[in-house]
């Protein structure tokens, strides 16, 4: 018979084999991923597939002067830095008069704005690409920092109100008795104290712009196309070069997937439009 | 939960009945001007183009003939709703939709289950190798699915069926749909386990405790107090990835282009092809209304179910 310490042990011993077990599994195509791009060409593409083979990071080398990756870089870091900007923009003080000065019509304008994200992309597909072509903004960056910037207002704006709702009231009571105003108010009181959620929502938004995969794919062809474009660029047969795809997507998804590591616990928060903390 | 509202003195009630205080400092009430920008943008956002897709969707209207735009009544709905895609595009949609909410749904609450059950090795680590996939951009995951794991010849599926002795599979071209679902899955279960984990972390231990102390088993407290408490994050969890899930693109466009034939085009994927592949603005808008119609009949069911749930908190 087993002591009853002992058969917590080895509850923890199978839980925690079989937890490794399904999380090497998911995780299995990014590792694959990471070590296809240490192939060469030829060893990406044999078979059987090869786990053991000499690493080379020709493939990180030669990025730049085989799919000219930096443009596409600078294009998915512009984009992202400047939706995210101007929906901080317009977002902050939204939250902030609806968390601090609620109406009556405060819980229907929030609503009403996540109502704004089930718009399926393709019920407005037709106009927005007309509209952009009319006004020359096809494959511009400018367009996509648009679009970015309305698609992710209403996450934005229902993330901030939850980390401003958090904000003890005595605190904005008090800056107000020492005569502080609005914008005073804003900058010095409640900046600081939120500043760690309003980081998180800027990380959440630089990661939904980052990998915004419809718009990008649509209204970009050469000049303003993201690294999502140019991924999607070596879904033609004549691009299988399986190690260098593996490189380029390997350095595309590494920053963002730092970026999730760091903040999964605040993510958690934005996402689920702050029902679940 | 309750702690967050009794922290926080409601605020109607102080607008209602204006402190003497603020009736002198009236520029202290700014929220119109602060919340418009928001609510106009969006607005436009949402008007503006449905305006032009619903008067697109009654003219005839082919970016290859552009000087014709004849009003043409309901004649688009018809061409679309009897188009060889949309009975398949429709189907596919659906059970996109349902196979992968499922999948993560079900799976998600197992996998989170397992890892609250105990506290084993590493078990932070498991957890970030847990949610990764989710932050993969879709075009990556596509190609990497479609390329180092799906491929007939050199996948590691392929590798895997040969070590078995069977024959290998071309899985997106015989089964373009259930490939498909695996790979989106594969992007929406951390997401869901995700949200999950969280969740669970703030369950009671107290109450865990005092029900295994009653004698309840391990099954007994997962139904009768985790499950219980999950509903609402699972309710978060359903709503986000339908949003999500009605409109994937990405991953269709890279690895099949909808086919072979329809056998895996979704309506986003349809209307896509209608639009800037045929040049079809006129029936392409009338698909894209029929996918709003669907979009917002999954809203409102969404939001009766949950949409109360969200803001009754604060």
């Amino acid at each position: 018979m087993l002591t009853l310490k002992q058969s917590r042990r080895l509850n923890t011993l199978v839980v925690g084999l079989f937890a490794w077990a399904v999380a090497l599994l998911l995780f299995f195509p990014i590792f694959w991923m990471l070590l296809t791009s240490l192939k060469t060409e030829i060893d990406a593409f044999a078979t059987p597939p090869q786990f053991i083979f000499t690493p080379t990071l020709e493939n990180y080398l030669h990025i730049q002067d085989r799919s000219g990756y930096f443009k596409y870089a600078w294009n998915s870091v512009t984009i992202s830095f400047g939706a995210t900007a101007l929906g901080m923009l317009i977002a902050i003080p939204a939250a902030y008069s609806m968390a601090f000065y609620e109406t009556k019509r405060t819980k229907g304008t929030l609503l009403w704005m996540l109502s704004t994200k089930m718009l399926p992309p393709v019920g407005v597909l037709v106009p927005i690409y007309l509209l952009a072509k009319q006004f020359g903004l096809l494959d511009s960056r400018a367009v996509l920092i648009i679009i970015y910037t309305l698609i992710n207002l209403p996450i934005l704006v229902w993330m901030i109100y939850t980390y401003f709702k958090d904000i003890p009231r005595d605190i904005l009571e008090a800056a107000r008795m020492d005569g502080a105003t609005l914008l005073p108010e804003m900058l010095r009181v409640l900046l600081p104290i939120s500043k760690g959620g309003l980081a998180s929502t800027m990380l959440l938004s630089l990661i939904l712009c980052w990998n915004e995969a419809f718009w990008s794919l649509n209204l970009t062809s050469s000049n303003a196309a993201p690294l999502t474009a140019l991924i999607a660029s070596y879904s033609s047969p004549e691009g299988l070069f399986w190690a260098k795809l593996s490189a380029v997507s390997t350095l595309a998804c590494a920053p963002i997937l730092i970026f999730g590591w760091i903040s999964q616990k605040q993510l958690v928060r934005g996402l689920s439009f702050g029902a679940v903390k | 939960m309750a702690t967050t509202t009794t922290a926080l003195p409601k605020a109607p009630a102080s607008n209602a009945s204006p402190q003497p205080a603020e009736r002198r400092r009236p520029r202290l009430a700014p929220s119109w001007f602060l919340v418009s920008p928001s609510v106009v943008l969006l607005l436009l956002w949402m008007l503006v183009p449905l305006a032009m897709t619903l008067y697109f969707s009654l003219v005839r209207y082919n970016l290859l003939y552009p000087g014709e735009k004849d009003f043409v009544g309901l004649e688009n709905f018809h061409y679309f709703l009897t188009d060889a895609g949309f009975i398949p595009g429709m189907t596919n949609t659906l059970i996109l939709v349902g196979s992968v909410l499922l999948i993560s749904v079900v799976l998600g609450v197992l996998i989170s289950a397992l890892l609250e059950a105990a506290d084993f090795a590493g078990r932070g680590i498991v957890r970030v190798l847990l949610i990764s996939p989710f932050f993969i951009m879709p075009t990556v995951s596509a190609l990497v699915w479609k390329n180092l794991i799906y491929h007939p010849v050199s996948g590691i599926l392929a590798a895997v069926w040969k070590f078995f002795g069977a024959q290998p599979v071309d899985w997106l071209a015989q089964h373009p749909l259930a490939s498909i679902v695996i790979i989106v899955s594969w992007q929406w279960l951390p997401f869901a386990i995700l949200i999950l984990m969280t969740a669970m972390q703030s369950l009671d231990q107290e109450q865990k405790e005092a029900a295994r102390l009653d004698g309840a088993g391990p099954i007994a407290i997962f139904w009768h107090l985790t499950l219980p408490h999950l509903a609402r994050p699972i309710a978060v969890v359903v709503m986000i990835e339908t949003i999500f899930l009605l409109s994937v693109f990405a991953e269709i466009f890279t690895t099949t282009s909808g086919g072979p034939g329809y056998a895996s085009t979704n309506l986003a994927y349809l209307i896509y092809n209608q639009a800037l592949l045929q040049f079809d603005v006129g029936m392409a808008s009338a698909g894209g209304l029929i996918a709003v119609v669907i979009a917002n009949i999954a809203a409102i069911i969404l939001v009766r179910m949950l949409g109360k749930n969200l803001t009754e908190k604060y």
